[in-house]
């Protein structure tokens, strides 16, 4: 057992007297400062975060957005799959019925009235996004930012919905496999128009 | 009158560069040990982040002060101050440089060319463990006391040595007085003339120097002997009910020991402010100003050895540091001593 070592650097702690060499530390001192001093001449790993920013993976699951379709009405159906979804229990909302002159606003016949997702919560796994029949949630390479309250990690629809003018890319993050996802027939009812 | 103008702006002088050596070893602490673990260190408070010392020191002065009321005031108040003030005394008999012609007179580059001047550095670096003592005593804490009994048997335990190799130095020069053991060092090595202005005490007593240098760590305080101020197991030791500028002096003070350490182990072993090719300058101004600035290069190469340990080696734990103070440090000094007076009787 002793000598089996997958990585081969497995030492054994032992209990035996040092030899003369270790109990005078001098030799083990100068391997010791041998190694911080070559870290001197290394480049430092620091990124300096506002000005310069560690590149993201292309899956990174940050913020929420709730998407609008193409003519500026919100997709969301309020369904619920995405709260049931939720392993931390973050999403919640309120469901109501369009009316007539709301058909720009909204593009069903039912609607999110609120729709809240409380950050501290979330694990940003990123089910809800998979569950959401309407192309509706996704999660986008934003930073959810700090607060200086807890109730003001409970995003509402102010801040989690797109601004019509700004809307949020999100093709960041629809790599190769979901594109070909979304071209199987039974999915065929996400596309706009249909 | 002339002598008291210049023994003043002198003064002044050094105390002035006492001060801004040890802001800026704050500085080069926190740089240094930053290119050491791969990162930058301050670099938003001005180029470089070289105005860091002053946004800290205004940072200090703005902290609340803080006197637990459990605390005896007078001692809690005195602590740092004898701490600071210790620390500041030291530099008084150090020369910086050699005597120069100016204004029709001698200028001599030390403060007071006292006989007795490595006896006099001694006892105020061991009066510096005053002020922690009285400081950890003073805050009423468990923490801060032990930090305080560590301090002071530290101290003991590690002024024995360090005197036995003044000692040993003493008797290769005969002379008490830094300026004697500078000027002593700026003869040839090993009577080789080449080597003229390198006859520095570390190449008769290489071992002196390490066991010097050793207790110099253990004097100041510093990293693998910081027992005393151990966050771990002490929170901050002696400063742990310290806040504001009592604190800031403190911290202040340790990092003036360390420029005063470096600059007696610069002085005493690496010649001062001697330097191989001295006598080849003719221009008395030009050689004191090149002696001045060789004797800071040595005393930053030695603040920077103090933190590149300090970066290195991890804490020594109390039994470990009593083991090697009396059971290493102090009969390696002895046979070092007795070695030296052997050649010294022999030669």
């Amino acid at each position: 057992m002793a000598e089996y070592s997958l990585s081969k650097r497995k030492k054994l702690a032992t209990k035996r007297a040092m030899t003369f060499l270790e109990s005078i530390y001098l030799p083990a001192i100068v391997g010791g400062m041998w190694i911080t001093i070559k870290h001197l001449f290394k480049r430092p790993t620091t990124i300096q975060y506002p000005e310069q920013k560690r590149e993201m993976a292309p899956v990174y699951r940050g913020q929420h957005v709730l998407k609008r379709d193409e003519a500026g009405a919100e997709r969301c159906t309020a369904c619920g799959l995405c709260a049931l979804a939720c392993p931390a229990e973050a999403i919640t909302m309120v469901a109501a019925e369009r009316k007539k002159e709301e058909k720009a606003l909204y593009r069903e016949e039912k609607y999110a009235a609120t729709y809240e997702i409380n950050m501290l919560r979330c694990i940003f796994c990123g089910l809800c996004e998979e569950a959401c029949p309407k192309e509706a949630i996704f999660l986008t390479d934003r930073i959810v930012d700090a607060e200086y309250a807890r109730k003001d990690f409970i995003y509402g629809k102010d801040i989690l919905v797109e601004p019509i003018n700004e809307r949020v890319d999100i093709g960041v993050r629809q790599t190769k496999d979901v594109k070909e996802f979304k071209t199987h027939a039974d999915q065929k009812h996400n596309i706009l128009g249909k | 009158m002339d002598f008291i103008i210049e023994k003043s702006v002198l003064i002044v002088s050094v105390f002035g560069i006492t001060l801004v050596m040890a802001m800026y070893s704050t500085w080069l602490e926190r740089k240094f040990a930053a290119f050491l673990q791969d990162r930058l260190g301050p670099n938003r408070a001005g180029i470089f982040g070289l105005l860091q010392p002053f946004a800290d020191a205004g940072k200090m002065f703005f902290k609340e002060e803080f006197i637990p009321n459990h605390s005896e005031k007078f001692l809690f108040i005195a602590g740092p101050g004898i701490a600071m003030f210790t620390a500041c005394m030291t530099s008084a008999v150090i020369p910086w440089g050699p005597d120069f012609e100016a204004f029709g007179r001698t200028i001599s580059l030390q403060i007071s060319d006292i006989n007795i001047g490595i006896l006099y550095i001694m006892g105020f670096l061991s009066l510096g463990v005053y002020g922690i003592m009285i400081g950890g005593w003073a805050s009423n804490n468990k923490y801060s006391l032990f930090s305080a009994i560590r301090a002071s048997s530290q101290m003991i335990s590690y002024e024995l040595a360090m005197g036995i190799i003044i000692i040993t130095i003493v008797m290769m020069t005969g002379s008490l007085s830094l300026r004697n053991i500078v000027q002593e060092q700026s003869g040839a090595l090993y009577n080789i003339t080449a080597l003229k202005g390198l006859n520095w005490n570390i190449f008769y007593q290489p071992l002196a120097f390490i066991i010097f240098m050793t207790c110099a760590l253990a004097e100041c305080n510093r990293a693998p002997f910081d027992l005393a101020e151990c966050e771990t197991e002490l929170i901050g030791g002696y400063h742990t009910e310290y806040s504001s500028m009592k604190l800031g002096f403190y911290l202040f003070a340790e990092y003036i020991n360390m420029f005063i350490s470096s600059t007696v182990i610069a002085t005493i072993f690496f010649g001062g402010y001697n330097f191989p090719g001295m006598q080849l300058i003719e221009n008395s101004a030009l050689l004191t100003v090149m002696c001045v600035a060789v004797l800071f290069l040595k005393i930053i190469f030695f603040i920077m050895l103090f933190m590149w340990i300090r970066w290195t080696l991890p804490r020594f734990r109390y039994d470990q540091l009593m083991h090697l103070g009396w059971k290493s440090l102090i009969p390696l000094a002895i046979i070092n001593m007795l070695i030296t007076g052997a050649v010294i009787l022999a030669t």
